[in-house]
């Protein structure tokens, strides 16, 4: 068909497979033919821009813009984007999405029977700064049960949208919290074959980003690249 | 913000974590409508501009099942065969859909340009799209190449790669069928005539 080995998973690389029979919803999902290789083609290479016109800065405070304060625990969630040489990656989009802090989505499709809270959406997005750098403000997000399997729970977490110079960065991850026990048994984490790689979804409590009497702060930093070496270079294709 | 929040507006953040390998991908959930919803139009240009096209299509799973909860990202080139920010404003080249309760997705935009290749060849035009879903642990990468575009498809290395000696015709999978005023193309996740997925890095 081709002379070129059709890429499965790179080594080393990061990323969990596509195919993973821990986390049920994989099954129908995964595709079974390996992925195919692309060439660099030089303009694939650019990513998709957004301005600034179409993210507000009030879109990074999620405890603001409903008729009251949400209930839970505020927190801070900050960090760096950064490239794989870890260089800042600047004025590109971050997006969050999470659960409210009785584990409940501001969703339709969502039938955990916990309660809606009436001050809480769970969604926000800013641009990073000219040092990679963004900062949320919301609540810390509660635990819920899901159906893959007996008496399973999903961790806290948060989600995570995010544009980097390329079409080739773009990633879309989960946040966790430090010291969860429910990571341990969880198959979405644990998809994550590398221990080092795994553990860096973990955030970090800061106390610098914390605020006093108000707050507290959680670090994540997100670094793009790295997704597998370029494969075969560019391939006779 | 409150006054207490800005206080601290002028400490950045520490850096926590020690090694800088890259962060994995987790996968979006089913309820990535929430987060990336408000950007989801489908629409590169508007409905009714001159040179709209309409791409159209089901996302399905290996049981042939709609995926009614996926988010696809669209990134192109212009009609002349540029990317954004090459390209004169307000064009993008980047849009985003949802799928509905029957997995349909819809993208209104521009029939992108032929663009260059490497080794003085071009590429056929074609959307770049990358599948965000439950189920899924990475993005998937895929392409939709256009079927009135008969002799650059051909001439594409990339379709060719997959058009294959052996009859497999796995290229098919990528080429949107002209059908009336639009073009049609299902995604296939898995199972016959899955759709080709690209690495995408």
């Amino acid at each position: 068909m081709t002379s070129v080995e059709p890429l499965d998973q790179q080594p080393g690389a990061p990323d969990p497979p596509y195919d993973c029979p821990g986390y049920g919803s994989t099954r129908l999902r995964a595709p079974k033919m390996p992925l195919q290789p692309l060439p660099l083609g030089l303009a694939d290479a650019q990513g998709p821009v957004f301005g600034p016109h179409q993210v507000l800065p009030a879109d990074s405070d999620l405890t603001q813009g409903q008729p009251g304060e949400p209930l839970g625990e505020r927190i801070i969630v900050a960090g760096r984007l950064l490239d794989g040489a870890g260089r800042p990656v600047r004025h590109q989009l971050v997006e969050i999405w999470q659960a409210n802090a009785a584990g409940r989505y501001h969703h339709d499709n969502d039938r955990h029977p916990a309660p809606l809270d009436p001050n809480f959406v769970g969604s926000g997005r800013c641009l990073t700064g000219e040092d990679g750098s963004y900062r949320f403000v919301t609540v810390k997000p509660g635990a819920y049960p899901w159906q893959n399997h007996r008496n399973a729970w999903r961790p806290a977490h948060i989600h995570f949208s995010v544009f980097g110079t390329s079409f080739q960065e773009r990633l879309v991850t989960q946040m966790y919290f430090p010291g969860d026990p429910l990571l341990a048994i969880d198959p979405i984490y644990r998809s994550v074959r590398e221990r080092g790689a795994a553990e860096r979804l973990v955030s970090s409590l800061d106390m610098a980003t914390t605020v006093e009497s108000w707050a507290l702060g959680y670090v994540f930093d997100i670094v793009l690249g790295g997704r597998g070496a370029t494969p075969l270079g560019p391939v006779g294709i | 913000m409150s006054s207490l929040d800005q206080g601290t507006a002028s400490s950045p953040p520490t850096t926590s974590s020690p090694s800088r390998g890259a962060t994995p991908s987790q996968t979006a959930g089913p309820f990535v409508s929430l987060g990336t919803g408000w950007a989801a139009t489908g629409r590169m240009v508007d409905e009714g501009t001159s040179g709209a096209i309409v791409v159209a299509g089901l996302v399905l799973d290996g049981a042939g099942m709609p995926v009614t909860d996926a988010m696809l990202e669209f990134w192109q080139a212009g009609p002349e065969g540029r990317f954004a920010p090459e390209c004169p404003a307000p064009w993008t080249g980047f849009t985003r859909a949802l799928t509905g309760p029957d997995g349909a997705y819809r993208l209104v935009t521009i029939k992108p340009g032929r663009f260059p290749a490497p080794g003085g060849q071009t590429q056929a035009p074609h959307v770049n799209v990358s599948i965000f879903a439950r189920g899924l642990l990475q993005r998937l990468v895929t392409r939709i190449y256009f079927s009135d575009e008969p002799a650059a498809n051909m001439a594409d290395r990339v379709l060719a790669a997959l058009r294959g000696g052996d009859g497999s015709g796995r290229h098919e999978s990528l080429v949107a069928q002209l059908d009336g005023d639009l073009y049609r193309l299902d995604i296939r996740l898995q199972g016959e005539r899955e759709t080709v997925f690209f690495a995408p890095w």
